[in-house]
């Protein structure tokens, strides 16, 4: 069965006809070709599919499209504008938090929804924040470093 | 005057230049792309772990809508392989499958739902044969040979004495010997394995996307596998999502994927989903190491005696490599004589295993640092003076015919030593707390490459034209480890530009020269190198230009950059007026830069096989790790790591700490968490929960201090940098254990219920008043 979705993907409204098994990850990537949002697991081991539904990270392949009926989602391609860069992003690029790259928009994702409840986090609110997301590549010592550099960069109003 | 310097890029602080696609969701690795009239792949793959195949029917499947192509052992009769002298796998497996989630069929099909119930319909008949899980069991004397040019499943058994460990433990005041066992691990990239095949029927030509850390390879063995002339073939290699090793041979995927899109006449988009990435597998196998030393009362090593079993998997994949590195890396960190290797590479009924990150080096390295920490405890030495007692003495060759010219390993060992605050600290912290060291090395490159064809080790190319910018056109695969920043460094140091000049262009056959790829950490010295040619011989045609204009010789103009002039007092042309003057002759200038080992690095013959170990310079590195031990439950967690990392020279120190944290990390998980299971060549543990990668929780701060002892030969003086820190972290931790509650863990990974186990049986033993048969050190 299928369903009319109604719902705001990156400041857009959108009307959508959704499979109701349809997860908001495949409808993301394979119906919308927007492939910023990874797939990295078999569902919800590796948290690289992270978005925001209302500002909150979720896991996409475990969120039914048709649950986010009247919901704003926020993917990675919604943080820059005016094509500039968002802090966590030049977190992410200038201190090295991201190297293959692969994992980047879920961490940006979680983090940006940190950064949103939490202008401040400390050292382990972010750990606890990032604790679903896995990184092959950094050993998470410069994921830390990115997410406080961005924090700092909101701060001064540096970059939104 | 300011204005004029050239810009220097080398040595900074650099982010990488594709980082911007990475934030913001642009860069597209090969499962996105997305495109209509796309085809879905699926794997079909073996319930049975050794098994004569009798039948693969796939009839039903065939007639099911939807499905479009359908391809089994039939369809290609031509075996691939890393290594040309073993080729043993074909892509769809073909009269007998050899592990369980082996590739049998595959099926293309107009989408995800149907291409599902097609594998469903298909049927397997076969004849089970007998299976062996373990190394032992695979050798054992009744065994059947799972490969009939493999007798008694040995791939490759190695030996070699180099000097007498006879004599060599006789002249020792302290002989040990102890066993390790490292569980086999996985690479695990964050990427799942995928391939978009394409294939033009008009034409008969084929162009696959695949991630992959060597597009080189995937072109031959497409060629050699579709028995297509690799002139009709186009590979490219999008944004690839980590490899560490295990996309350096060409896997089974991008080979089906092109298989079915041929038979299709059409695209076919092939993910494979973490599971199967994990039973395509070519991780780390597991080691069973026996390891026998003698040293002297004042630390010198008098004799090594190493024997080394790998379960190797169901093909030969790098494995005879693997058994060849285990030998001879354990020369070139320090002065060894007197040393005797056994090793035996063995075929099992399990997934091939591959080259993982520090390939062949890991597991020996742990078993070596640790008998060294617990030797010197036994002999009341501290574990810093044992290592300098056996610094080799730069530039030498070892014994086994290794060129080591650069040596920045007592640097390495003197900074984590301080860092840590060792002296003041050690045998003084609080109850539970131990604190460890341990060194490793790794090669920049092996210095013959694995297809010899006489050409060049590296070459890339640099377009000149009327726009004033450069591209740099190169095959050599960035996986994540930062390849095309340091490339365009090394051309805009060169020539004294902004990066902003320079743009890049890498992984499209079509476009860019053939690279040996992105292995055994080479790109760096190698393609640097060339890199640096090719900018040293644009710089040349750009001199001579501007000379012509200002009357002068080549060899009096200064290039400055964004300024050529010939003297002070030349207000002299700028890059673009010297661009115009260069293109006069022949237009838009192509130049090549080139690099190739030299002899001296390319090993020894002393015994088969002496040629793996050889490279260009060694890094080195030298770790401290604090643990905390809860003897309660048998939690390790570790608090803190020192890394002295020589890479000869950080031509961008952020990709370097980058590169360092992440070996470290890395080798953290093999020590503390990370192991595959099976339960009958079943695979347990196929996905991120139950193969435990350490998360941001588990993670400590690692301390990153570079060490430059400027190699003769790298580019800049440049090492590697994104191996060699991996190994000595195994033993680093362990040892940091025995010193926090005196017990030697010598099986990894040390999970919590390893701990706990051996506290217990301690516990039991002191109880009855026995010595505890655990290995306890001497001085608890």
């Amino acid at each position: 069965m299928a369903r009319i979705l109604t719902f705001t993907l990156n400041g857009r409204k959108r009307i959508d006809a959704v499979p109701d098994n349809l997860l908001l990850l495949d409808h993301l990537r394979e119906q919308l070709a927007m492939t910023g949002t990874k797939t990295g697991c078999d569902g919800g081991e590796c948290g690289a599919c992270t978005v925001l539904v209302d500002d909150r990270p979720v896991l996409s392949c475990l969120t039914l499209a048709a649950n986010c009926e009247g919901k704003r989602v926020d993917t990675v391609e919604s943080l820059a504008s005016g094509g500039r860069l968002a802090a966590i992003q030049r977190g992410f690029h200038e201190k090295l938090g991201a190297q293959c790259g692969y994992c980047t928009p879920g961490f940006i994702m979680a983090s940006e929804g940190l950064l949103r409840r939490n202008p401040k986090p400390s050292e382990a609110e972010i750990r606890e924040a990032l604790g679903s997301n896995i990184c092959r590549c950094t050993g998470y010592v410069k994921i830390i470093e990115a997410v406080q550099y961005a924090a700092g960069l909101r701060a001064t109003g540096a970059a939104p | 005057m300011n204005e004029f310097l050239p810009k220097r890029s080398i040595g900074e602080y650099v982010p990488m230049v594709d980082g911007p696609e990475k934030v913001s969701g642009r860069a597209k690795y090969t499962a996105d792309y997305i495109e209509p009239e796309t085809l879905v792949g699926r794997i079909y793959r073996s319930p049975y772990a050794h098994a004569e195949i009798l039948e693969v029917d796939v009839s039903a499947a065939a007639a099911l809508p939807g499905v479009k192509a359908i391809a089994t052992g039939a369809d290609c009769d031509k075996t691939f392989g890393v290594l040309p002298i073993a080729r043993s796998e074909h892509p769809l497996a073909r009269d007998r499958v050899r592990y369980r989630g082996e590739a049998v069929a595959a099926v293309a099909a107009v989408d995800d739902a149907t291409a599902v119930q097609a594998l469903r319909l298909i049927r397997l008949k076969v004849r089970e044969l007998p299976a062996y899980f373990t190394a032992k069991a695979a050798l054992a004397p009744d065994a059947i040979d799972i490969h009939v040019h493999k007798p008694r499943n040995v791939e490759r058994d190695v030996a070699f004495e180099l000097g007498s460990v006879e004599q060599g433990f006789a002249a020792a005041d302290l002989v040990r010997e102890a066993s390790y066992n490292c569980a086999e691990v996985c690479q695990n990239q964050m990427e799942m394995h995928a391939a978009v095949a394409e294939y033009d029927s008009v034409r008969d030509r084929m162009t696959v996307h695949a991630s992959t850390q060597v597009p080189y390879y995937v072109h031959l063995m497409l060629s050699r596998i579709l028995d297509m002339e690799m002139s009709r073939i186009r590979v490219v290699k999008p944004f690839v999502g980590g490899g560490f090793g295990c996309r350096t041979e060409t896997l089974n995927v991008e080979l089906i994927a092109a298989l079915l899109a041929r038979k299709a006449g059409g695209r076919v988009r092939l993910v494979v989903n973490r599971e199967e990435t994990f039973i395509t597998h070519r991780g780390r196998p597991e080691t069973d190491i026996r390891l026998k030393i003698g040293m002297r009362r004042d630390g010198r090593i008098t004799a090594v005696e190493c024997d080394c079993r790998q379960r190797g998997g169901a093909h030969s994949g790098y494995g005879i490599v693997t058994i060849l590195y285990a030998g001879s890396m354990l020369y070139a960190i320090y002065d060894l004589h007197n040393v005797k290797y056994t090793g035996v590479r063995v075929l099992t009924n399990t997934p091939p295993c591959g080259a993982f990150r520090g390939h062949g080096t890991v597991d020996v390295r742990f078993a070596f640092e640790s008998l060294l920490d617990q030797m010197a405890r036994e002999m009341g030495l501290d574990p810093f003076a044992v290592r300098r007692a056996n610094y080799l003495n730069a530039p030498t060759f070892t014994d086994n015919d290794l060129m080591v010219n650069s040596y920045g390993l007592p640097d390495c060992v003197d900074w984590v030593e301080q860092a840590s605050g060792w002296s003041a600290r050690k045998g003084k912290l609080a109850r539970g707390k131990g604190l460890g060291m341990a060194c490793s090395h790794y090669i920049s490159g092996a210095s013959k490459p694995v297809n010899w064809t006489g050409e060049p080790h590296a070459t890339i190319k640099l377009k000149l034209d009327f726009d004033g910018s450069i591209v740099l056109l190169t095959g050599a695969a960035e996986i994540g480890q930062g390849s095309s920043t340091i490339l365009v460094q090394s051309v805009a140091e060169v020539l004294g530009l902004d990066m902003s000049r320079i743009r890049i262009v890498t992984g499209d056959s079509d476009v860019v020269p053939k690279d040996n790829g992105s292995y055994s950490s080479r790109v760096t010295f190698m393609v640097g190198n060339a890199a640096i040619d090719a900018a040293e011989n644009l710089k040349r045609l750009l001199k001579a230009a501007a000379a012509r204009k200002l009357d002068a010789q080549p060899e009096d103009i200064d290039c400055l950059g964004e300024i050529y002039r010939a003297g002070n007092q030349d207000k002299g042309m700028t890059f673009d007026e010297v661009v115009t003057e260069a293109l006069k002759d022949n237009g838009t200038i192509t130049v090549t830069g080139n690099f190739s080992t030299i002899p001296e690095s390319h090993g020894g013959k002393k015994y088969r096989g002496a040629a793996i170990g050889g490279t260009m310079g060694y890094s080195y590195s030298a770790q401290v790790v604090e643990v905390s031990v809860d003897d309660e439950t048998g939690m390790v967690s570790v608090d803190k790591v020192w890394v002295a990392h020589d890479c000869g020279k950080a031509l961008n120190r952020l990709t370097v700490e980058g590169q360092v944290q992440g070996s470290v990390w890395m080798g953290m998980g093999q020590a503390m968490s990370e192991e595959t299971g099976y339960h009958d060549g079943l695979l347990l543990t196929g996905n991120m929960l139950d193969y435990r990668v350490p998360t941001i929780q588990d993670s400590p701060p690692i301390d990153v201090h570079i060490v430059e002892s400027n190699d003769p030969h790298g580019p800049f003086g440049a090492k590697e940098a994104g191996e060699g820190s991996l190994a000595a972290f195994l033993p680093a931790v362990t040892n940091a254990i025995a010193d926090a509650i005196g017990l030697r863990m010598n099986d990894l990974p040390v999970t919590p219920d390893r701990v706990f186990a051996a506290l217990e049986k301690r516990q039991r033993a002191l109880a009855k008043g026995k010595r505890p048969s655990v290995a306890v050190d001497g001085a608890e």
